[in-house]
């Protein structure tokens, strides 16, 4: 299957037009369209657990909070005290050089890509064990637990906040750090949809599928679910620490509880973006994050101070009457788009049933 | 071992005593818990959120200037009615779907409840004043505030009022015909539409009085639910589904951890090492079954 149809081409070809052209048609959203690169990641890599594997983790903001720590810490530690850094609080006692800075960054996401994939192998074995509603508490729990621990401790700048390397002075276009940040993320965007669509083709993803819909029968299959079940979760993690770089970075400052490990926004976020778009497609969670930054982007300076209530009515609402998504909503609608095939006679057989 | 906690004896023991009245209040809310997951499979995330909710009926009626110990009769009503018509509103759709929707649902009522108590009742720390005074033991070492004894007591005088309301009322039989199995409690006439909502309902309540208790002992914050909902869950999973003395021992045990891990490892880390020992006790528990080849489920 490695022709790729006509009409692919000329899809993706078009949307990797626009998103290049992107910041410089609307140069005054450059912020907004990185978020928006970084929520489709999110959700694309909580499919692959939630929507493909069955796994619903409230965890995967562990390793997007740990790649934000990590980048910026060694961003910092390779050319200056950490620990110095973080108790001056963003004074400004050590600057970076521009090769210093861009140095630094790559450095840092290269770690921050890393650690958080070896650490989800090595808690992986540990925590896929449990099923279902465990491992969404206990995921849950985790990520709870990081970002009060992040929050006890001195080196990281511990309740006082960490703030990452300010852009480099000596550049002076003042569009340069929102482009910047913005064709990084775009980049791992492109990365990521790569990455997840060569899954979609790959026997990986039968395996995924096979553990989602009953883990035993395909144990007893002889598939070695446990190692499967981490690798899925490995490639989460560098994904998601990635993209926990490019955040830090774009923020600026970094809180233990409300950026990093900020299990009450974006880790809820990135749940109900790929519910929202569809779990187990590859196209529902980039269309449902797309959907749902607008709508929060739209909605959330209208209704100022309510946000969270109508975050949390919008959640209830998507999980109470929309659990399959727009996707599946589609795929009821027109099955014949998604390849599927109707018996007609089985169809009325099985409304005779009804 | 350099802690100040092992060097002075008189220290354990406070921890100890702290610990064990405040361990009662958990079980109290864990207890609610159980009851609504055994019956209706339901993991609540909200329940916190419900904590505290009670709690503050408690601190309003103290604003209003009535004494709010009173909040443990008061806000348990107030609280049963909330439960219900949360249960007509939203968990009536999800009692039997796949759990991991009551999870995220229940999630969005947290968020919302939670949101709703910051803008009633400001982001502020607040605390009831119940000028119950201390108890000082063991020369004054020791001190002990009456508020948590008296906390303590009401906790298991509702969690007795509750076992025998379970075991003589009609409701209560009702109760515990649908958790053992909700299709033939209908078939045998049980309105389980009702025997859910009452469910929820209880928990609620019950809820209701821990706030009420914890507005007087502890603090209240807009943004802590998810910390009581964490422990609960956590010595029910101890406990198991329906063994009251056992969630009563292991909302005490609970409760030492905390107060010694308080002085051990720092406060700042005492929440962290609360919801640490919910992944570790999850994961000893996988490791446990793993070896009979099951799993949790």
């Amino acid at each position: 299957m490695n022709k790729v149809k006509q009409k692919d081409l000329i899809l993706y070809s078009g949307l990797i037009i626009l998103g290049l052209a992107a910041p410089y048609l609307f140069s005054a959203f450059k912020v907004q369209l990185t978020y928006l690169c970084v929520l489709i990641v999110l959700a694309m890599t909580w499919n692959l657990q939630g929507g493909e594997m069955g796994y619903n983790t409230f965890g995967n903001i562990l390793f997007y909070g740990l790649g934000m720590y990590l980048t910026a810490s060694v961003q910092v530690g390779m050319f200056f005290p950490l620990a110095e850094w973080t108790e001056s609080g963003g004074e400004k006692t050590f600057v970076h050089t521009t090769a210093q800075y861009f140095q630094g960054i790559g450095v840092g996401l290269l770690v921050s890509a890393i650690i958080p994939a070896i650490i989800a192998g090595a808690i992986g074995y540990a925590i896929l064990g449990l099923r279902g509603h465990y491992f969404a508490i206990c995921t849950l729990g985790l990520g709870i637990a990081a970002g009060e621990i992040a929050g006890g401790i001195e080196i990281i700048g511990a309740g006082q906040g960490f703030t990452t390397p300010p852009f480099p002075a000596e550049i002076v276009d003042t569009e340069a750090r929102g482009k910047f940040f913005y064709f990084l993320s775009f980049a791992l965007l492109i990365g990521t949809f790569v990455f997840v669509k060569y899954i979609y083709g790959s026997r990986f993803r039968l395996i995924l599928n096979a553990i989602r819909d009953n883990e035993d029968k395909a144990e007893a299959m002889g598939i070695q679910t446990m190692k499967y079940k981490i690798v899925g979760w490995m490639c989460s993690a560098f994904f998601c620490g990635l993209a926990g770089g490019i955040m830090g970075g774009l923020i600026g400052y970094i809180d233990s509880t409300d950026v990093a490990f900020d299990g009450r926004e974006m880790g809820v976020f990135m749940v109900l973006m790929a519910i929202l778009g569809g779990k187990g497609t590859l196209w529902g969670p980039v269309i449902g994050a797309t959907l749902f930054h607008f709508f929060k982007e739209g909605l959330w300076t209208l209704i100022l101070g309510w946000q969270y209530v109508a975050l949390g009515v919008l959640i209830v609402v998507i999980v109470v009457y929309f659990p399959e998504g727009l996707m599946g909503w589609l795929r009821e609608k027109y099955p014949e788009r998604f390849g599927e095939v109707i018996d007609e006679k089985d169809r009325k057989a099985q409304v005779e049933l009804k | 071992m350099d802690f100040l906690i092992f060097k002075a004896p008189m220290l354990m023991v406070q921890a100890s005593l702290d610990g064990i009245l405040l361990g009662i209040l958990f079980a109290l809310i864990a207890y609610g818990m159980a009851l609504q997951w055994g019956v209706m499979n339901i993991i609540n995330i909200a329940q916190g959120d419900l904590v505290i909710l009670g709690g503050y009926i408690a601190y309003t009626i103290y604003l209003w200037g009535i004494h709010p110990a009173w909040g443990v009769i008061i806000s348990p009503i107030i609280m049963f009615f909330v439960g219900w018509g949360l249960y007509k509103l939203v968990i009536n759709k999800v009692v039997d779907r796949d759990l991991f929707i009551s999870i995220l649902a229940t999630f969005g009522i947290a968020i919302v409840f939670q949101q709703l108590m910051n803008f009633i009742f400001g982001a502020d720390v607040v605390v009831a004043q119940s000028e119950y005074g201390t108890t000082m033991l063991f020369d004054n070492s020791v001190t002990l505030p009456n508020s948590k004894i008296f906390s303590a007591f009401i906790s298991v005088l509702y969690a007795i009022a509750l076992v025998i309301y379970m075991r003589k009322s009609k409701l209560g039989r009702a109760i515990r015909a649908t958790a053992q199995n909700a299709r033939a409690a209908k078939i045998l006439g049980v309105d389980t539409e009702k025997v859910y909502a009452a469910t929820f309902g209880i928990n609620a309540a019950l809820c209701g009085i821990a706030g009420a208790l914890i507005s007087i002992t502890l603090t209240l914050h807009p943004y802590v639910g998810l910390s009581y909902t964490v422990r609960s869950f956590m010595i029910v999973i101890v406990a198991g589904l329906g063994n009251l003395p056992a969630v009563a021992v292991s909302g005490m045990g609970l409760g030492l951890f905390e107060e010694f891990a308080d002085y051990i490892l720092g406060t700042e880390f005492r929440i962290g090492a609360v919801f640490m020992l919910l992944v570790l006790i999850l994961v000893y528990r996988r490791f446990k079954l793993s070896k009979k080849r099951e799993y949790l489920k």
